[in-house]
């Protein structure tokens, strides 16, 4: 047995888990339309649709094309017809839609031609550029793409963590998955561990969760892994918190803006092994996961979902109870609300809690801060949050980043003990997105400031340049007309000043974009559409209709679309 | 008497010598104040200020001739600033001066003649585009001045409202509800 | 909209004020042992009167009443001022002292969570200040004195009469601290003065027992995790520390420091008033170094300063200090090195 290390803080929220986990992992039915955003990764910039509206694909064919370095494939999860590539609710805390592909699956789920390779043939960067195009991405809710973690660069990696500890409330998806294929996890950590060349892995499993520890040390025990380690850790919120894991596991503690990689260890989900070991020697991309159905339900459980599925239908197969009012995707500490029951499983969504007044009731008003540190007792992150609140409070961001803001893993557990109730991590949320706006109005000023300087320059050149040639030219003219003047007279036509030239030309200008302007408001007049008094309502539709896809493309092709990159 | 006379003047000679070494020793080059507000300016280089630019403007309002109210683009957060940072008070917008929402220009590409007179306007070369050839915006570089709609012969520039997205959008500030509505 | 997390702890403000006041009861009930029923009509009149200003001044500031009158903060603050004053007083003195607490040294500051000094202290300081004569004059303990029944001293509080025959020095006399240094002017050696009738075990008589109640109940608070053993630990520490320093010096002169530490007001400070959070850093150095040094601050002015007891000063002078101490106390957070930005 490891020594184990201690993290700050902490909180033991009801853990809820034992409502979800009599029942095995259940399959999902096929819904009759899946809805799949192409941007299901963290950070970098959404997918390229790899489709058209009308096309028909195959189970595990590419939809979304990764683009940028921070990106990963999005798949079909079915075969199907693609009916809309369009603006769709998506489970984000903002409620704003985002660009989504439809699919109407045809029943016969036709998989893509597929097989598995054996990842000890491969040459790693081939083996992370299979993860990228099999849309592996992180499933312990961060997803970030695994396969940029999957390299061990100037740091030689010593420990892998593969994360099973499962903190949050209600969650048992994880829980669940190692329960049941805890081989294929082993099998994914072996890939990983290959991949990274790291010396030892270690499966952190919080100790309330017997069953999935004993299958896990079996599956190690059967391959006869001499470098894999589950280890039970104390049961605490956020013990599943990726660097308070890897605190508790190797006592390193990775502050905020450095990777762990750097101080040599990484850190996975159990699921993401899982989805890794498909991927790689199966050939699978990750077209579904595991989701936890539970709260205001009859029959909370496991499914495997494929992504896309809208949550509402999935959520039936519980058995929603009539009192529900919404969906909390992931956990009641981190969750964020769901805008619409009608957007897609995506490959973050590790839970769906079904909510109700009864089950979440809405927090007392909050009262003034009495600074009585409990949130200072239980943050994992050694923050003050009672000084935090104070300076996000007051818009005092700079006071707030100095009080290290970005330190701050929004987990929840300030707000949870709050005796005055007051929403910390809103707080937090607010100053934080506060503060990267404001950063990036100043890289654009910056930006502005410096074109601006480098036009001033170019002007103050070329009025430079003009003015010595004109000089040169007069020079010139000079010496010709003291050349003239000893020389016999010339002819009185020849000495009209030089400069002259450049103020007739103007003139021609003017003309050229007068005739030009003409031009374009003819041509303005000809796109407009003519004729079009005598025709019959039917015809008059399809005009309509086709100004208004025109205007829609126009719309996707607006500069701004796609610009902003996020921090 | 004589000795309180002699240790103020030794005092006053010593405290005098290391001020008179200071200007020497930190002298800072330039006048810093002037880049300190044009830090703080939006740089949209629209001259709404009634300054051929930011730093125009900026230089105006380090000599005291212009008042720091006079920049939409930056917002009523941007007076704020200047007024931190001058220590003077807060001085609202006047009227016709009020802030707009950020938009970035659009060129209706059907109409545009190719003059490039919109392209002369751009303080920040953020249009693309040569003689008789269609013009474009490169949106992300586009400060929003509206600089290049008045000299535009056929008015095929369009300011468009920068929208929320999913990309650019902020948390909102809690709503504190504990005081009686008002 | 909503925001995670969407579950919280069943805790308040009111609940925990609550237990504070549950834990001033052992004491309550030994004062009243000691010194008769008094303290309970003065804690009455204290608690009426908080609970008053409070509403009013809400009102004018325009703030929701019953969120704030059921916090139990007006309540404390009351409690732990009667208990600071003498309980055999003019009726005006609690309530004169309660107004300005709650009043000006609460609400003008921006109320609950925004004072920056004790209200009570500063209720304290007041009256101090105001009507030195009142605020000196203490109920003599069980067996010392002339004793008064409880409708005696309703009569006093209220009318300003004492029973015929009964002057006021009969049934009052200085507190112990003042004792001391009255008899410490006289030249009298410490050994001397301690074999005086005001004096028990450790200190006075009487008042060394409702220090007790007070230990008991800040033990209790330290179980029940509302306070944290920093404040009282390094308070008494600082007072047992600076006045160890004197009494090695000269042990005719200083009396032991544990006498210091059952006298006057030093438990009920270590456990009830510095301890308030709101007027307290909030880092685990800043507590430390606080409190420390209100024990030496206290000492200093209990036996070098001219009044009775140097609690209520100490914390306000220390409450002065509270934002610069939290600024540079600030813990090392996670994942960086200690003194790292």
């Amino acid at each position: 047995m490891s020594k184990l290390y201690h993290f700050h803080g902490g909180v033991h929220p009801p853990a809820n888990k034992t409502q979800s986990t009599q029942t095995p992992i259940a399959q999902a039915a096929m819904p009759p339309r899946l809805v799949i955003p192409l941007h299901q990764h963290a950070g970098g910039t959404a997918t390229r649709p790899a489709v058209k509206v009308g096309d028909r694909v195959l189970k595990g064919q590419v939809i979304g094309l990764p683009e940028g370095r921070i990106s990963s494939a999005v798949h079909a999860s079915t075969s199907g017809t693609v009916t809309a590539i369009d603006l769709q609710p998506v489970a984000h805390p903002s409620g704003l839609p985002a660009l989504c592909v439809t699919l109407i699956p045809d029943g016969k789920d036709e998989w893509i031609e597929h097989h598995g390779t054996d990842y000890r043939e491969l040459p790693h960067a081939d083996l992370r550029h299979l993860l990228r195009m099999a849309g592996i991405v992180g499933l312990g809710g961060a997803v970030f793409p695994s396969d940029l973690k999957l390299h061990s660069g100037q740091q030689r990696i010593k420990t892998l963590v593969l994360n099973g500890a499962e903190c949050e409330p209600y969650i048992t998806c994880d829980d669940m998955l190692m329960r049941e294929r805890a081989a294929e996890i082993v099998r994914g950590a072996e890939i990983m561990c290959a991949l990274l060349q790291a010396e030892v892995v270690l499966v952190g499993i919080e100790d309330n969760k017997p069953q999935a520890i004993a299958t896990m040390q079996q599956a190690v025990a059967t391959g006869q892994h001499e470098n894999i380690r589950v280890v039970a850790v104390p049961t605490i919120y956020p013990g599943g918190g990726a660097k308070q894991l890897i605190r508790v596991l190797t006592g390193i503690e990775v502050p905020y803006g450095v990777r762990a990689s750097e101080m040599g260890v990484q850190c996975f989900n159990v699921g993401t092994a899982y989805s890794v070991c498909r991927a790689i020697a199966h050939g699978e991309p990750l077209l579904s996961r595991i989701v936890t159905i539970t709260g205001n339900v009859q029959r909370p459980q496991n499914f495997e979902v494929l992504l896309g599925t809208p949550i509402a239908e999935l959520a039936a197969q519980a058995g929603t109870k009539p009192d529900t009012t919404g969906y909390i995707m992931g956990g009641p500490m981190m969750g964020v609300p769901v805008p619409s029951a009608q957007a897609g499983v995506i490959k973050a969504t590790n839970c769906l809690i079904a909510s109700s007044p009864a089950l979440f009731p809405p927090a007392p008003p909050a009262l003034p801060c009495i600074r009585c540190t409990r949130c200072a007792e239980v943050c994992p992150a050694d923050l003050q949050p009672q000084e935090l609140y104070w300076f996000a409070k007051a818009r005092e961001l700079g006071k707030a980043q100095e009080y290290h803001l970005f330190d701050c893993i929004e987990c929840g557990a300030c707000s949870y003990v709050c005796p005055s109730h007051i929403p910390l991590v809103q707080y937090y949320r607010f100053a934080k997105s506060e503060i990267w706006a404001h950063e990036q109005e100043k890289n654009a000023a910056d930006l502005a400031r410096e074109r601006h300087e480098f036009r001033q320059e170019r002007l103050e050149r070329d009025k430079r340049e003009r003015a010595e040639k004109l000089a040169q030219k007069e020079r010139a003219a000079a010496a010709a007309k003291a050349a003239a003047a000893a020389a016999p007279p010339a002819p009185a036509g020849d000495s009209a000043p030089p400069a002259a030239p450049a103020q007739p030309a103007a003139d021609p200008a003017q003309a050229l974009i007068q005739a030009a302007i003409e031009r374009a408001k003819a041509q303005a007049a000809l796109s407009k559409p003519k004729n079009t008094e005598n025709l019959t309502p039917q015809q008059r539709a399809e005009i309509a209709e086709i100004e208004a896809r025109r205007a829609k493309i126009r719309e996707i092709a607006r500069p701004d679309n796609g610009q902003n990159e996020g921090p | 008497m004589m000795t309180a006379l002699f240790v103020m003047a030794g005092i006053a000679i010593v405290l005098g010598a290391a001020l008179g070494f200071s200007a020497i020793r930190f002298r800072v080059e330039g006048n810093p104040l002037v880049s300190k507000i044009d830090a703080v300016l939006p740089q949209t280089q629209c001259g709404q200020c009634g300054y051929p630019g930011c730093k125009p403007y900026a230089t105006a309002i380090a000599s005291g001739e212009a008042d720091i109210n006079k920049c939409p683009p930056g917002g009523e957060e941007g007076i704020h600033k200047l007024a931190e940072l001058l220590g003077v008070e807060f001085k609202p917008f006047g009227e016709g001066t009020q802030p707009k929402a950020k938009a970035v220009a659009f060129i209706d590409e059907n109409v545009c003649i190719g003059c490039t007179l919109c392209l002369q306007a751009c303080p920040v070369d953020a249009i693309v585009g040569a003689a008789k050839q269609m013009h474009t915006i490169i949106a992300p570089e586009c400060t929003g001045c509206e600089l290049c709609i008045a000299p535009c012969p056929v008015d095929c520039i369009d300011m468009i409202p920068l929208e929320e997205n999913i990309d650019n959008w902020k948390w909102r500030y809690p709503v504190y509800a504990l005081t009686p509505a008002q | 909209m909503l925001s995670s997390p969407f579950i919280t702890k069943p805790s308040s403000v009111s609940a925990i004020m609550l237990r504070v006041l549950l834990a001033l009861l052992p004491a309550v009930a030994l004062y009243v042992w000691y010194y008769g029923p008094a303290i309970l009509v003065s804690m009455t009149l204290a608690s009426l009167t908080a609970l008053g200003t409070e509403a009013i001044m809400l009102k004018l500031r325009d703030r929701p009443l019953k969120p704030f009158l059921s916090d139990n903060t007006a309540l404390l603050t009351a409690w732990l001022l009667a208990l600071s004053i003498p309980p055999l007083a003019p009726w005006w003195l609690i309530v004169v002292g309660t107004a300005f607490a709650i009043s000006v040294a609460k609400h003008l500051y921006g109320g609950m969570g925004n004072n920056p000094f004790n209200p009570a202290m500063v209720g304290y300081a007041v009256l101090i200040v105001s009507f030195p004569v009142q605020m000196t004059h203490w109920l003599s303990p069980l067996g010392l004195g002339a004793g008064l029944g409880f409708g005696e001293q309703l009569q006093y509080i209220f009318a300003g009469t004492l029973p015929p025959g009964i002057t006021f020095d009969a049934v009052t006399m200085a507190t112990p601290l003042d004792t001391l240094k009255t008899q410490l002017h006289l030249d009298h050696a410490v050994t001397q003065i301690m074999q005086m009738p005001i004096y028990g075990y450790l200190a006075g008589k009487g008042s060394e027992m409702v220090a007790l109640g007070f230990l008991v109940g800040g033990i209790y608070l330290l179980f029940a995790r509302i306070i944290t053993w920093h404040i009282p630990l390094a308070f008494i520490g600082g007072l047992l520390l600076t006045a160890e320093v004197f009494h090695l010096v000269d042990p005719a002169h200083y009396v032991s420091p544990l006498f210091h530490v059952v006298s006057g007001a030093s438990m009920i400070g270590a456990f009830f008033i510095l301890t308030d959070p709101v007027t307290s850093p909030t880092t685990p150095r800043g507590k430390l170094i606080f409190a420390a040094s209100a024990g030496f601050i206290t000492y200093i002015i209990r036996v070098f300063g001219g009044y009775p007891d140097g609690i209520a000063f100490a914390t306000l002078l220390m409450n002065i200090g509270v934002p610069i101490i939290d600024a540079y106390t600030q813990p090392k957070v996670f994942g960086r090195k200690k003194g790292q930005p």
